[in-house]
């Protein structure tokens, strides 16, 4: 039941991926996938371990190669620049690794500040940023300890940190929630939630969790009350604005299976579809 | 369309089960070939780095103390040895001929023109070429490496020219350093097993060395510098196979390094005799 992406009705995507095929030695992982992100809009990938979930944002970040089709990330055709033409597109893209993937001999200030440093940001402009952006993950007294002494949530929170310090348009989540408590869990999305809503940015977030999907589409950030609420309760266009910028994107079997709104996916009868539900 | 070995490619083409011994030979031969052209793209990559910005000089510095600083103590107590081994082992053949003050000629064109740089480049590439994989190993397996690049850093720029670098200007101090504890060990040696004059031993180990066997005692340690730290980085950003694949890439490192310092010695070892006799 594959719906067709949908056209930008004339706004380039932000991400678009045509006909992209993906394998290894032992089979093809995505066969044919062709999906598109519009500009702040929050796609939502929706698929069981070992579906390509993660193939999928590491090509979107040009760390992968596609064996064939396309790619094109902030107008650029991805799949065709050598690493170094990459390297200065990167900047424009967070990502978020499953794990954290921070660097676990620096301290959580120098992790974050990494990326500045990178980009040649003056060195009294970085520690108010860092502050900034770890008082937004709500982790401003962890700047002096090691990954290695932060709980799994804490570094998903500290990744999410370092991915948004130099506010990208663009923001990958490989499973941001995966393998931690419903509590935590729930911190991450809240996070997520205001990333989206306070700077606007694009998300490709991958999951197999289908509630974190849901929590996205509906519920938003409320900037004058500073706090989450449901669409229904509070502002209603730009509840319906937030609901309608959040879509979902099932795999299954190397294919996009299900492209669609939220009410689609919890409407559907599909059996397979069901399965996320549970 | 991957121009570094760091740029992952998906599988270019589905690969058959092989059924033939020809065939898997086949494959073994060009997997081989494939790692040549992958360690020669990494270290020309790591070369070209060096001498373009931008440059890392505070990796290259905590680099320059690990693999300078940090390896002091296995090359004094390990040169002191060499050396006072080498006194003992030749002064019992300069005995029979009553020759004993030749050794501090032996001794001191024996450690600088050949065991210095040797021992020097097997030790550190034990200490250092094996650290190099396994921290770059376990970065790549924690997808430390894949953020890297995430972020728009060039993991050959950040973490293989700072090794290189440092390894390149290291090894040939720890050799000078290698060389001068030898002769102090066979000073020690010739002093108190031989009853020498430490004066004489010196005098004669000085007046021994001429430039040629500078020269080639100061080349050698650059070259196995740039072997030591490119095969620590390769088999490190090659891991494959998770934590086990990191051990794996750790005791590569560690055999493949000693053996092509050894391979270079011996062709390094002709040319500066080559270029002594046409040039000095």
């Amino acid at each position: 039941m594959s719906t067709p992406a949908k056209e930008g009705a004339g706004f380039e995507p932000a991400i678009a991926f045509k006909d992209v095929w993906m394998g290894f030695d032992d089979g093809d992982v995505l066969r044919g996938v062709t999906f598109q992100v519009q500009e702040r809009e929050t796609l939502i990938l929706l698929g069981e371990t070992g579906t390509g979930k993660t193939l999928t944002l590491k090509m979107a970040a040009g760390l992968l190669t596609p064996d064939s089709g396309s790619v094109v990330v902030l107008g650029n055709e991805v799949s065709g620049m050598r690493e170094s033409q990459l390297l200065p597109l990167r900047r424009k893209i967070g990502f978020v690794f499953q794990e954290g993937a921070l660097f676990d001999s620096m301290p959580v200030a120098e992790n974050v500040a990494y990326r500045l440093r990178e980009d040649g940001v003056a060195e009294e402009e970085i520690e108010p940023r860092v502050r900034e952006v770890l008082q937004f993950v709500e982790l401003e007294d962890t700047l002096e300890q090691l990954p290695s002494e932060l709980s799994g949530g804490m570094r998903r929170r500290v990744s999410i940190a370092r991915a948004l310090v130099n506010r990208p348009p663009i923001v990958l989540y490989d499973s941001p929630t995966a393998g931690l408590d419903p509590v935590t869990s729930q911190t991450i999305i809240t996070l997520i939630l205001r990333l989206r809503d306070l700077y606007g940015v694009t998300s490709l977030l991958a999951t197999h969790r289908l509630q974190d999907g849901f929590a996205l589409a509906n519920f938003h950030f409320d900037p004058e009350t500073k706090r989450v609420v449901a669409n229904a309760r509070n502002g209603n266009a730009a509840a319906a604005a937030n609901a309608a910028r959040t879509r979902f994107l099932v795999y299954r079997d190397g294919g996009v299976y299900f492209e669609g709104e939220p009410a689609e996916i919890a409407n559907s009868e599909d059996a397979y579809l069901k399965r996320f539900l549970v | 369309m991957a121009d570094t070995p760091l740029q992952v490619t998906g599988r270019q083409k589905k690969q058959e089960e092989a059924v033939s011994v020809v065939e898997v030979l086949g494959d073994a031969a060009k997997r081989s070939v494939a790692a040549v052209q992958d360690y020669a793209l990494l270290s020309g990559r790591a070369v070209a780095n060096i001498f373009t910005s931008p440059h890392y000089f505070q990796d290259t510095l905590e680099q320059m103390d690990f693999i300078g600083a940090g390896s002091l103590p296995i090359i004094m107590l390990s040169g002191f040895f060499i050396g006072t081994v080498m006194v003992l082992q030749t002064a019992s053949q300069f005995i029979r001929f009553g020759q004993t003050s030749l050794t501090g000629d032996v001794v001191a064109i024996a450690l600088v023109r050949e065991l210095g740089p040797a021992f020097t480049g097997l030790l550190v590439t034990g200490r250092c070429a094996t650290g190099i994989a396994s921290e770059l190993g376990s970065m790549l397996v924690t997808e430390q490496v894949d953020a890297m690049r995430a972020m728009g850093t060039d993991p050959s720029r950040k973490l293989v020219a700072p090794r290189l670098l440092a390894a390149v200007l290291m090894m040939p101090l720890l050799t000078a350093l290698m060389d001068f504890i030898g002769l102090l060990g066979g000073c020690a040696a010739s002093v108190f097993s031989l009853r020498l004059s430490a004066i004489e031993f010196w005098r004669r180990a000085i007046d021994a060395l001429d430039f040629a066997d500078l020269m080639q005692g100061f080349t050698k340690p650059v070259v196995f510098g740039f072997i030591l730290a490119t095969i620590g980085c390769y088999k490190g950003l090659t891991v494959r196979g998770g934590t086990q694949g990191v051990g794996r890439a750790t005791t590569s490192a560690a055999v493949v390094g000693s053996v092509m310092i050894i391979v270079a010695d011996a062709f390094l070892t002709k040319l500066a005799l080559y270029l002594s006799d046409k040039i000095f």
